[in-house]
């Protein structure tokens, strides 16, 4: 009795200190597809860490791996501490997951979509409906609480979903792109929600393809393009390493955009970024200088410019350089594994 | 409610533990309450449940019972077993396409990524086709006695009855439990289960004696397992049933549960989608 009790707080011990997310070398394949080709990962408590790439990267697929919804084809993973494939029950026990589309029963009510959670994870009677409550206080859902979730609204589906993962406190939060869909407002509301459960030491990994929401939240940023993690670091590790000295220009004429282009290409020897706008273009220009003469050079060549600025790459410049500017944010992209 | 919502959100996330970890049991009853939510949510699933089967004894009771049995009376009292056996079977495939719809919008994700006995949710979904089927059951044989008809084993005989309906309902779910987890719509399973399900009805003994059929289609109604079990349900309500009546109406739903039991935990555990 006393050795078991020992052999167990010394597993536990070792749990502890392990990072909340470690894998090596994880593959999934679909048929043909390699949708994640080898990914490494380390997670440590307590960080927000987001997985950004555009979709059919492969983020979703890497995320239902770490929560044993998806057995991997090869690598291996621990989660808190547990393996993923020896111990896929421990690892359960300590993680939760919001899915890209809501885990919830539209049929039921808000508040026993919580019930029912709370019941499985062992609360019985008053403390179940104690601790649906208390979830549907903090997410500002009482007054909805006795209403069927079909006619929740999408912020409140996804408050409830996100709620609904919180019945017990996870080790790990995988949120799976979890502002799709959302307005603005309802957005903030999200992030906000985020950062207080980071606060509160729970560890979160969300993919995205929102590069502000990465560069927001997340103090450390995976970028996956094709099933392969291209970079990783801070958001301001990605751009340092992206460099500085990016000449941003806004035309007043759309249909000068390729000549304007053309022009800072020879001007300044680099590769002009598009913006999705279609109005703006992004190249690297080294120094003020250089940057001053392209302008120079546009205005002789009469084309008009509604704005420019000198600044740091947006995430978006960096992901282009990164993937060659072979992947293009926005464009869908046939299933997003 | 507002979208904007959360203004206030300086929610008490205090940590949580888990409690003690419940029983594989303790999570199948939770599931078996989601089930019964889902009865007073939406009712209206009731009612198509329920429809065909009464549709169903009017049109055989009152337009082909005297042609077919001499008398409307008589017929009813050959059929109304076999209609409820009917029921059960129908309403298995209904179970499927609730669980391809819940698999369809990620509600499967968060069970499954729950710490919880694999089984569970499919032991819930079986406690909602126990009550459907005894809802639908009963509401069949109320109007089979309003119109006449008469149990000669009297309640012991529907009761035993209608614990062998159970049993049937019960493997036949099997089927489309695991329709429902490998085809992707609800619409799907449906067509491709009555597919499966209207020559096993309609070839059986629910509706004529299988006596003026050809040689070689007898052959095949002799063994169909819902003639089995309708003939097993028909001696029960009559009082003249034999054991091996009963063993055969319960052998190919035992079978289906041993076989597709590990083929269903199988097939979540893998699902993809």
């Amino acid at each position: 009795m006393n050795d078991a009790v020992r052999v167990n707080n010394s597993s536990s011990l070792e749990e502890r200190s392990a990072p909340a997310i470690s894998a090596r070398g994880l593959v999934k394949r679909f048929g043909a597809l390699c949708a994640v080709d080898g990914i490494d990962l380390e997670v440590p408590r307590g960080m927000i860490f987001a997985i950004l790439g555009p979709n059919g990267a492969g983020k979703t697929t890497l995320m239902r791996m770490l929560a044993t919804l998806l057995a991997p084809d090869a690598g291996s993973a621990s989660v808190m501490g547990h393996d993923l494939i020896a111990a896929p029950h421990k690892v359960r026990a300590s993680i939760a997951m919001t899915g890209q589309f809501a885990s919830l029963d539209e049929d039921l009510t808000g508040r026993e979509n919580l019930l029912l959670l709370a019941r499985l994870w062992g609360f019985r009677g008053r403390k179940a409906k104690g601790r649906a409550d208390e979830l549907l206080a903090a997410f500002d859902l009482s007054d909805a609480a006795n209403k069927q979730v079909k006619a929740y609204s999408g912020g409140m589906r996804r408050r409830l979903d996100i709620a609904a993962s919180l019945v017990v406190t996870p080790g790990v939060l995988f949120l799976d792109e979890p502002t799709t869909g959302l307005d603005p407002n309802a957005r903030q509301g999200v992030w906000r929600m985020i950062r207080v459960l980071a606060g509160s030491g729970v560890t979160i990994l969300l993919t995205t393809q929102y590069l502000d929401e990465a560069d927001q939240l997340a103090a450390r940023i995976a970028v996956i393009d094709k099933g392969k993690k291209i970079a990783e670091g801070t958001s301001r590790e990605l751009k340092a390493a992206t460099g500085t000295g990016f000449l941003h220009v806004a035309l007043a004429d759309p249909a000068r955009l390729d000549e304007a282009a053309m022009l800072l290409e020879k001007h300044l020897a680099g590769s002009v970024h598009r913006g999705p706008e279609g109005t703006q273009l992004s190249i690297k220009a080294g120094t003020t200088r250089a940057a001053n003469e392209a302008i120079s050079t546009l205005i002789a060549a009469k084309i008009e410019l509604a704005d420019f600025s000198m600044g740091s790459p947006s995430l978006e410049e960096v992901f282009f350089a990164l993937t060659g500017g072979r992947s293009r944010f926005g464009k869908l992209e046939k299933g997003d594994a | 409610m507002n979208d904007t919502g959360s203004t206030a959100l300086a929610p008490r996330l205090e940590m949580v533990a888990p409690p003690k970890a419940p029983s594989a049991f303790s999570n199948a009853l939770v599931f078996g309450w989601r089930a019964i939510l889902k009865f007073k949510h939406v009712p209206e699933q009731l009612f198509d449940l329920v429809m065909t089967p009464i549709m169903f004894t009017l049109l055989f009771t009152f337009v082909f019972g005297g042609a077919l049995a001499g008398s409307t009376s008589a017929y009813l009292q050959f059929f109304l077993p076999g209609i409820l056996v009917q029921t059960v079977v129908f309403n298995s495939v209904y179970s499927g396409m609730g669980l391809s719809t819940d698999l369809g919008k990620g509600l499967f994700d968060r069970f499954r990524s729950l710490p919880i006995w694999s089984l569970a949710p499919f032991a819930g979904l079986m406690v909602g086709d126990i009550l459907r089927h005894l809802i639908a059951g009963g509401i069949i044989l109320t109007i089979g006695l309003i119109l006449g008809f008469r149990p000669e084993a009297g309640i012991l005989g529907i009761v035993a009855a209608f614990t062998l309906l159970l049993a049937v309902g019960f493997g036949m779910g099997w089927i489309f439990i695991v329709l429902g987890l490998l085809v992707k719509t609800p619409m799907t399973v449906m067509t491709l289960g009555f597919t499966f399900i209207f020559p096993l009805v309609f070839a059986s003994n629910i509706m004529v004696e299988p006596a003026t059929m050809p040689a070689w289609l007898r052959a095949f109604v002799d063994v169909n397992p819902v003639s089995l079990m309708t003939s097993a349900i028909r001696g029960l309500m009559a009082g003249n049933a034999t054991i091996s009546d009963v063993l055969l109406a319960l052998a190919a739903p035992a079978a289906l549960a041993v076989l597709l039991a590990p083929v269903t935990l199988w097939l979540y555990r893998r699902s993809d989608r």
